[in-house]
C-alpha cells in the first residue's frame, strides 16, 4: 500500500470519533429538519407523507410564526447593539487605573458566571408588581405600578434588558484583550501629534478594534436566536406570546403541541438566518475588516 | 474564529498619556462603579434574600437577624444531592470525550497530510454555526430511537463532538515545532506516543482554558437537559432548580434565592479562585 493510501486512513481513524458525531447530532439532523419540512407529522395511525410546501404554507399564514420572528429582530436590535456598546465601554473603563479595577471587572463578569436559569428567577422577583425592586423604586419617585412581565408593552423590553445584562460583560472579555494587545507605542505617538483623548479612541483604538467588534457582533447576533432560558422561567413566551422568540416556538410547536414536521419547517427558517449570518461574515464584513 | 484576539503580555512599565487623571478619573471609576453595582444587583440581591429570614425579602433593613434556614428549606424541597451528582457526572463526561475527540481529531487537522483533510475541516466548522440548540427536534428523535431518553448520556452525546474545542487544539497544535515531533519520532516513538508526549504537554494553558468554558457552560445548560430528562436520576441542577419557579403555592423567594446560590455556588467559587484563568480563557474562546 502506497504512503499516501496508509496517511489517508490514518486520518480518517483519527477523525472517526469526533466526525461520526458531528454527523450524527449535527449534519444529519440539519438535513433530516430539511427532509422532514416537506412531510406531514407520523401520528398514531397515519405514517408522514410528503405534503410539498404545506408546511411552509402553514407558517405563512401563521400568526404566532409572524410574531415569533418580530419579537426575535426586535430582541435583536435590542441586545446587539446596547449589549456591544456597554462591552466597550466597560472594557475602555477597566482598561484605565480607576478605583477598585478588579472588584469593578469581576462585577461585570458575573452574570457570565451565573446561570441563566438561576439569575432569571431573581429578575422574575425585580419585575415583580406591587412588591418587586423596581416597583419599589418607582414607588419611591411617585411613579404608578406597571406590570412589566405581564404587559404586552414592557414584557419583551423585559427580557431583553436581561439579555443585556447577561452578555455585555462577556463581551468586555474580548474586548479588553484587544485593548491591552494594542502597543503602547501607537498611544505615545498621537499623544506627541497632540491628538485629545477621544480622537485617540476614535482614529486608533476604535479601527483597532474592528476585527473583535466583527467576532463580538457574529456571537451577538447568534445569542439573539439562542437565548432563550429565561423567557422559560420569566414569561414561557406570554403575555399573549408577547416574548415567543423563534427557538421557544420551535420547543412549543415540537413538544408542546408534538408537531414535528411544522417545527422541522421552523428549525429550517432558523438554519437559513444562521446560514445568512455566515455568509455575511465570511463574505462581506471579512473584506471590510482591516486587521492590524 | 478568526476575528478572535489572542491575548499578550501587556506592556505596563511605560506610562500611558491617555490615562485619566484627576477629574476625569473620578469620573470614570464613579461611572464604572455605578455599573459595577447595577451588574452585581442580582446577585447581591440573591444573597440578601437567602440570609435573612422570609418577611425581609422585600424590606432593606440593615438589623434584620442572619439566618440559614432558607438554605435548609431549599435543600429539603428538591433532591439537590442528587442533582449535584448528575451535574457533576454530566460535565465531567462531556468534557472527558470533548478532549478524547477532540485532540484526536485537531491531531489529524494539525499534523497529518492526508486526502479529504479539508472537506473534513469544513464538516467540522460547519457545527460552528448551526448551534445544536435549534436542532432539538431531530437530535431528540434520534436517541428515543436508540431508547436513551432520561439518562446522563442523552445530555451529554450532541455535545461531545465539539467544533471548537477541535479548531481551538488544532491552532495550538500547529505552533508546536515540528523539530519535536520528528526528533520523537526518530527516537522510534510511535505516532499515539507523539502526540501523548510531545503535543498533549505543550498544549496544557489550552486544555484547561477550554476545560473551564466546557465545563460552566454544561454547568449551566439548560433547554437541551429538560427536553431530554423527566426524572430525578437524571436531571441536572439547572432543570431541577425549575421547580422553584413553577410552584402553585406562591413563591417564596428566599428560598428560591438560596437554591439559586446553592446551584450557582461551585462555578462562582471556582470564579473566585481561578479569577485570572476564567478571564484568559473566556478571551481565548467565544463560542462553546
Amino acid at each position: 500500500m502506497s504512503n499516501r493510501a496508509t496517511a489517508t486512513i490514518h486520518g480518517w481513524l483519527l477523525l472517526l470519533p469526533a466526525m461520526a458525531c458531528l454527523a450524527l447530532f449535527t449534519h444529519w439532523p440539519a438535513i433530516a429538519s430539511f427532509v422532514d419540512s416537506f412531510m406531514s407529522t407520523p401520528r398514531a395511525r397515519r405514517p408522514a407523507r410528503f405534503v410539498g410546501l404545506d408546511n411552509y404554507q402553514q407558517m405563512l399564514a401563521d400568526p404566532i410564526f409572524w410574531k415569533a420572528m418580530a419579537n426575535n429582530l426586535w430582541f435583536a436590535t435590542g441586545t446587539i447593539p446596547a449589549s456591544i456598546a456597554l462591552a466597550l465601554l466597560m472594557a475602555v473603563w477597566v482598561n484605565d487605573k480607576i478605583a477598585g479595577r478588579t472588584l469593578v471587572r469581576m462585577a461585570y463578569f458575573t452574570p457570565t458566571i451565573l446561570p441563566m436559569i438561576a439569575v432569571a428567577n431573581i429578575w422574575l422577583f425585580f419585575f415583580t408588581p406591587q412588591y418587586g425592586l423596581l416597583e419599589q423604586i418607582v414607588a419611591a419617585f411617585g411613579g404608578r405600578s406597571t406590570n412589566w412581565l405581564g404587559s404586552q408593552d414592557t414584557a419583551l423590553y423585559a427580557v431583553t434588558i436581561v439579555a443585556i445584562w447577561k452578555e455585555a460583560g462577556f463581551f468586555m472579555i474580548f474586548y479588553l484583550a484587544a485593548l491591552q494587545a494594542i502597543p503602547p507605542s501607537l498611544g505615545e505617538a498621537a499623544a506627541i501629534e497632540g491628538a485629545s483623548r477621544w480622537t485617540f479612541f476614535r482614529r486608533v483604538q476604535f479601527p483597532l478594534l474592528m476585527p473583535t467588534t466583527l467576532f463580538v457582533l457574529i456571537n451577538a447576533v447568534i445569542n439573539a436566536f439562542r437565548m432563550i432560558d429565561h423567557i422559560f422561567v420569566m414569561t414561557r413566551g406570554g403575555p399573549d406570546n408577547a416574548t415567543t422568540l423563534l427557538l421557544f416556538y420551535i420547543y412549543q410547536v415540537g413538544f408542546g403541541f408534538w408537531d414535528t414536521s411544522y417545527a422541522a419547517a421552523l428549525t429550517c427558517v432558523l438554519l437559513l438566518l444562521l446560514a445568512l449570518v455566515a455568509f455575511v461574515q465570511y463574505g462581506w464584513l471579512e473584506r471590510r475588516t482591516h486587521y492590524q | 474564529m478568526s476575528g478572535a484576539p489572542r491575548p499578550q503580555p501587556v506592556a505596563t512599565s511605560r506610562p500611558d498619556p491617555y490615562a485619566p487623571k484627576g477629574l476625569a478619573l473620578t469620573l470614570e471609576s464613579t461611572g464604572a462603579i455605578l455599573l459595577a453595582l447595577i451588574w452585581v444587583l442580582p446577585l447581591a440581591y440573591a444573597v440578601w434574600a437567602a440570609i435573612h429570614p422570609a418577611e425581609y425579602t422585600t424590606r432593606f433593613v440593615l438589623t434584620a437577624p442572619l439566618t440559614l434556614d432558607n438554605f435548609a428549606r431549599a435543600w429539603a424541597a428538591a433532591p439537590f444531592a442528587r442533582y449535584f451528582l448528575n451535574t457533576f457526572i454530566l460535565v465531567t463526561m462531556i468534557l472527558a470525550f470533548q478532549l478524547v475527540l477532540g485532540t484526536l481529531a485537531a491531531y489529524a487537522l494539525a499534523r497529518q497530510d492526508f486526502w479529504g483533510r479539508d472537506i473534513a475541516f469544513a464538516l467540522i466548522l460547519a457545527q460552528l454555526m448551526i448551534m445544536p440548540d435549534a436542532l432539538i427536534v431531530e437530535n431528540y428523535r434520534t436517541l428515543a430511537r436508540v431508547n436513551l431518553i432520561d439518562t446522563i448520556p442523552a445530555i451529554a452525546l450532541p455535545y461531545i463532538a465539539s467544533a471548537f474545542g477541535i479548531f481551538l487544539l488544532r491552532q495550538t497544535f500547529k505552533t508546536v515545532p515540528k523539530e519535536l515531533d520528528d526528533a520523537a519520532r526518530v527516537e522510534g516513538a510511535s505516532p499515539l506516543q507523539v502526540l501523548m508526549k510531545v503535543y498533549v504537554p505543550l498544549a496544557k494553558p489550552t486544555y484547561i482554558a477550554y476545560g473551564l468554558v466546557s465545563v460552566s457552560y454544561h454547568w449551566n445548560n439548560f433547554l437541551w437537559p429538560l427536553l431530554v430528562t423527566n426524572s430525578v436520576e437524571s436531571r441536572p441542577l439547572t432543570v431541577g432548580l425549575q421547580v422553584f419557579s413553577s410552584s402553585d403555592q406562591g413563591i417564596d423567594w428566599a428560598v428560591i434565592c438560596a437554591a439559586t446560590l446553592m446551584t450557582s455556588a461551585p462555578l462562582l467559587v471556582g470564579f473566585l479562585l481561578f479569577q485570572r484563568q476564567f478571564v484568559q480563557s473566556f478571551m481565548r474562546a467565544g463560542i462553546k
